[in-house]
C-alpha cells in the first residue's frame, strides 16, 4: 500500500514545518533509508536528513527496534542484563512469546513509549506492520493484560495502552490505494482498531492516484492541428490509447475514493502515483509537499 | 532445452506453490491455476490462507472452511476449495501424533498450545505444508494448488516444519521434563534459577501454562519431526512446482528476487514467474523524447496528450527494468505478464478472464 513511502513523507513533511522526526521501522527490512538517499538501517538512530537551513526545518532521523533488542535492552533496564544474553540465544524468547501473545509486539511498543515519554523528537513515526498483523499489533497492551496479571510486563502493558488510546499523543493513519481489495481491507481495519484498540485515527492517506492532465479528452488530431503541429504515422491512435486508459483509470479510482467516503467517515489525503516507479529524494520532495497540501485542504481533525 | 510453460505445470504437475510477498494476487493467481486444471479435466483443489477471505469471494462461495468444498461449473474436471485453519489443522496433527488420547487432550486444552497456532511465527506457514502434504496423501484429487501466507522471509515457510520441531525440542524444557537425570541435575538448578527470573518478569502463571505444555508433549517429538521431514521432501520432489508471483513494482521484485534466491538455495527451482497488474505499453517511442515534445507543447491539449504518454512510456520502460533481474535469476523459468485489469476478481467469469491473461491458449 506504500506504507513505508507515506512515513517517508510524512517525516519530510513535518521536517518542513520545523519539527524533528523520528521514525521507527520494526519489520528489520525497510526501503526508508533509499528514500532519502542513504544506506541501511540500525538499532542506533541515524539522521535521514539534516534540520536547520534557512527555512528552520527538523531533523529527520530513523531507527530499527526489533523485539530480541528491545527485550535486551528492557532487561538491562530492569537489572536482569545477566539472564538476557542467554534468554535471547536459547530461542527461549520464543517460548517466552508462546506463552505471553503479543509480548514482542509490547516489547516494540514500549521502546516507542520510552522515546516519546524522553521526548527524543517532536514527532514519532512508527512504520507499523502490514494490515493483517496491525491489529494484533496494537492490541497486544490489552491481550497482554489478560494474560500477565502482575509484574513489570503488565505495567508496561498498562503504560502502552495508556499512550495509544490517548488521542493528543498518539494517532493512527492508514493507507490505502484506490482499489477494491484495499478499500475493503482499510474499512475493515479502520472499524477494528477503533471498537478493539480505542485508538484514534487521522485522516487516511491514499496512496498512488493518477494526476489528472488537461487536453485528454481532446482528439490527438485535432489537438495537434490546433497547436498548429502534425503527428506521426500511427501516433494518433498511440495517444489515444494512453489517455483512454489514464481517463479510465482515474474514474475507476474515483469510483473507490467514494465508496471509501461512504464506508468511512474519514478525510482523506491523496498522494499521486509516482511514474518513476522507484522514491528517491527527488520524488520524496513532491510527495511531502503534495501531504503537506493536502493536510491544509482538509478540516482541522484533532 | 526448453523449461515447461505455466500450462504444462497446470496439466502435469502434482503440486502448485504459489509463493510471493503480500499484495501482489497470489491468492487469485492460485484460484486461476486450480481453475485451469479443471477445465483441463484435472481434479484440482486450491488451498488459501486468506485473512480477507478473498479467494471465497472470487469463487462465489460464503464461509470457505477448512474442508474442501466443491465448486460447479461447467469444466470436465474438478474444482475444490478449501481455507487454511491454522489452528484445526494443528489439533489433528497433534491427535494422530499422541501416544494415547489422553495426552491429546491434555495437549489441546492447554492454554499455552492454544496460543501457539496464533502466537509462534511460523505456525501458519507450517500448517499450510502440513494440509499441502494431507492433501496430496489422498487419492481423490490430481492437483494441490497453495496460496502461502505473505512471507516477508521466503525460508519461513521451507523452514518451518523444522523450526517448530526445534521449537518442540527445546533443550531448555527437555531439561525441565527430565529432571533427575544424573549429569543434567546441575544444568536443571541453573535452568530453574532461569525460570525463576523469567517468572518474575512475565509471571508464573504463563511458565506453569509452558511447562506443563512441554511435559504433556514428551514423547511426541518424533512424530512430529518426521512429518516436518516428509513435508520438506515432498516440496523438493519433482511432481512439486513453485511459482513466484510478484508485481512489477521495485520493492515486490527485490523481495521476490530475494525469494528466488533463497530457494535456489534450498536446492527448489521456481518454475515460472507470474507478475501480475504491469502497466501496458503505448508505442514504441522513448519516454525521454515523448516528454521533451510534451514540454515544447505546454499548455496545449496535444502537450497533455503528449505528457500522458510519456508517464507510461517511463513505467512500462521502469517497469521492464526492475524485472529482468528477477527474470534472469528464475531463468528458464517462464515469466507471464498479466496486465492491470479493470475491476478486481469477484466472481468466476472475472477468473477465466484473468486465466486468459495468465494462461493464453
Amino acid at each position: 500500500m506504500g506504507k513505508t513511502v507515506v512515513s517517508a513523507a510524512l517525516a519530510r513533511a513535518a521536517s518542513r514545518v520545523g519539527l524533528t522526526t523520528l521514525v521507527i521501522e520494526v519489520e528489520g527490512k525497510s526501503g526508508l533509508p533509499t528514500m532519502f538517499g542513504q544506506g541501511g538501517l540500525e538499532y542506533e538512530e541515524v539522521t535521514l536528513h539534516p534540520g536547520g537551513g534557512p527555512r528552520g526545518e527538523g531533523e529527520v532521523r530513523a531507527r530499527t527496534i526489533t523485539p530480541d533488542h528491545a527485550l535486551l535492552e528492557y532487561l538491562a533496564d530492569h537489572g536482569l542484563s545477566r539472564i538476557s544474553k542467554r534468554l535471547v540465544a536459547s530461542g527461549a524468547l520464543d517460548v517466552v512469546a508462546t506463552a505471553a501473545p503479543g509480548i514482542k509486539d509490547i516489547l516494540i511498543l514500549g521502546k516507542v513509549k520510552q522515546l516519546e515519554r524522553a521526548g527524543e523528537a517532536d514527532l514519532l513515526i512508527l512504520d507499523a506492520p502490514a494490515a493483517g498483523h496491525a491489529i494484533t499489533f496494537l492490541q497486544s497492551a490489552r491481550a497482554l493484560l489478560d494474560t500477565v496479571r502482575v509484574g513489570p510486563i503488565n505495567a508496561q502493558a498498562r503504560d502502552v495502552l495508556e499512550m495509544l488510546t490517548d488521542h493528543e499523543r498518539c494517532r493512527v493513519l492508514l493507507v490505502t490505494l484506490p482499489e477494491e481489495t484495499p478499500v475493503n481491507e482499510l474499512v475493515e481495519t479502520a472499524f477494528s482498531i477503533e471498537d478493539r484498540v480505542g485508538v484514534g485515527l487521522s485522516p487516511v492517506v491514499v496512496n498512488g492516484l493518477y494526476d489528472p492532465i488537461d487536453g485528454l479528452e481532446v482528439d490527438p488530431v485535432e489537438a495537434a492541428e490546433a497547436a498548429g503541429t502534425s503527428l506521426r504515422e500511427g501516433e494518433a491512435e498511440v495517444l489515444r490509447d494512453a489517455a483512454e486508459f489514464r481517463l479510465d483509470r482515474i474514474a475507476l479510482q474515483e469510483e473507490q475514493l467514494d465508496r471509501l467516503a461512504a464506508a468511512l467517515p474519514l478525510e482523506q489525503l491523496r498522494l499521486p502515483f509516482v511514474f518513476t516507479t522507484e522514491i528517491g529524494p527527488d520524488e520524496l520532495e513532491v510527495l511531502a509537499e503534495r501531504l503537506l497540501a493536502e493536510i491544509e485542504r482538509v478540516p482541522e481533525v484533532v | 532445452m526448453t523449461a515447461p510453460d505455466l500450462r504444462t505445470l497446470v496439466e502435469e504437475r502434482r503440486i502448485i506453490v504459489c509463493c510471493g510477498s503480500g499484495g501482489v494476487g497470489k491468492t487469485t493467481t492460485a484460484a486461476v491455476l486450480a481453475l485451469e486444471a479443471a477445465r483441463a479435466g484435472r481434479r484440482a483443489v486450491v488451498v488459501t490462507i486468506d485473512p480477507a477471505k478473498r479467494l471465497a469471494d472470487a469463487l462465489g462461495l460464503e464461509g470457505l472452511t477448512d474442508t474442501p468444498s466443491r465448486i460447479d461449473g461447467d469444466w470436465p474436471g474438478e474444482l475444490w476449495a478449501l481455507m487454511l485453519d491454522t489452528k484445526s489443522t494443528f489439533d489433528e496433527l497433534v491427535v494422530q501424533n499422541a501416544t494415547t488420547p489422553e495426552q491429546g487432550e491434555r495437549i489441546l486444552a492447554n492454554r499455552f498450545y492454544r496460543n501457539i497456532s496464533g502466537a509462534l511465527s511460523g505456525t501458519q506457514e507450517y500448517m499450510a505444508m502440513e494440509k499441502l502434504y494431507e492433501l496430496n496423501q489422498r487419492t481423490e484429487f490430481d492437483l494441490v494448488v497453495v496460496d502461502t501466507p505473505p512471507t516477508r522471509n521466503a525460508l519461513d515457510f521451507i523452514d518451518a516444519p523444522r523450526r517448530l520441531t526445534r521449537f518442540l525440542d527445546h533443550r531448555l524444557f527437555r531439561m525441565i521434563t527430565s529432571p533427575g537425570r544424573g549429569v543434567l541435575r546441575a544444568v536443571n538448578v541453573a535452568t530453574t534459577t532461569f525460570l525463576r527470573t523469567v517468572a518474575k518478569v512475565v509471571g508464573a502463571e504463563v511458565i506453569e501454562d509452558a511447562v506443563a505444555f512441554f511435559q504433556a508433549f514428551e514423547g511426541m517429538e518424533q512424530g512430529f519431526r518426521d512429518r516436518a521431514e516428509a513435508v520438506l521432501h515432498l516440496l523438493s520432489d519433482d511432481d512439486t512446482a513453485f511459482v513466484l508471483v510478484a508485481s512489477p513494482r521495485r520493492d515486490t521484485i527485490d523481495e521476490a528476487t530475494f525469494f528466488a534466491e533463497k530457494l535456489a538455495e534450498a536446492d527448489i527451482p521456481v518454475r515460472a514467474l507470474i507478475v501480475n497488474r504491469m502497466h501496458p505499453r503505448f508505442g514504441d517511442g522513448l519516454a525521454e523524447a515523448t516528454r521533451a515534445r510534451a514540454e515544447s507543447l505546454a499548455g496545449t491539449a496535444i502537450g497533455g496528450l503528449y505528457r500522458n504518454l510519456a508517464d507510461f512510456q517511463l513505467v512500462a520502460s521502469r517497469e521492464e527494468e526492475h524485472l529482468s533481474g528477477l527474470a534472469a535469476a528464475v531463468a528458464p523459468a517462464p515469466v507471464v505478464r498479466v496486465p492491470f485489469l479493470k475491476t478486481d476478481v469477484h466472481d468466476l467469469d472475472g477468473l477465466r478472464d484473468l486465466a486468459r491473461h495468465v494462461l493464453p491458449s
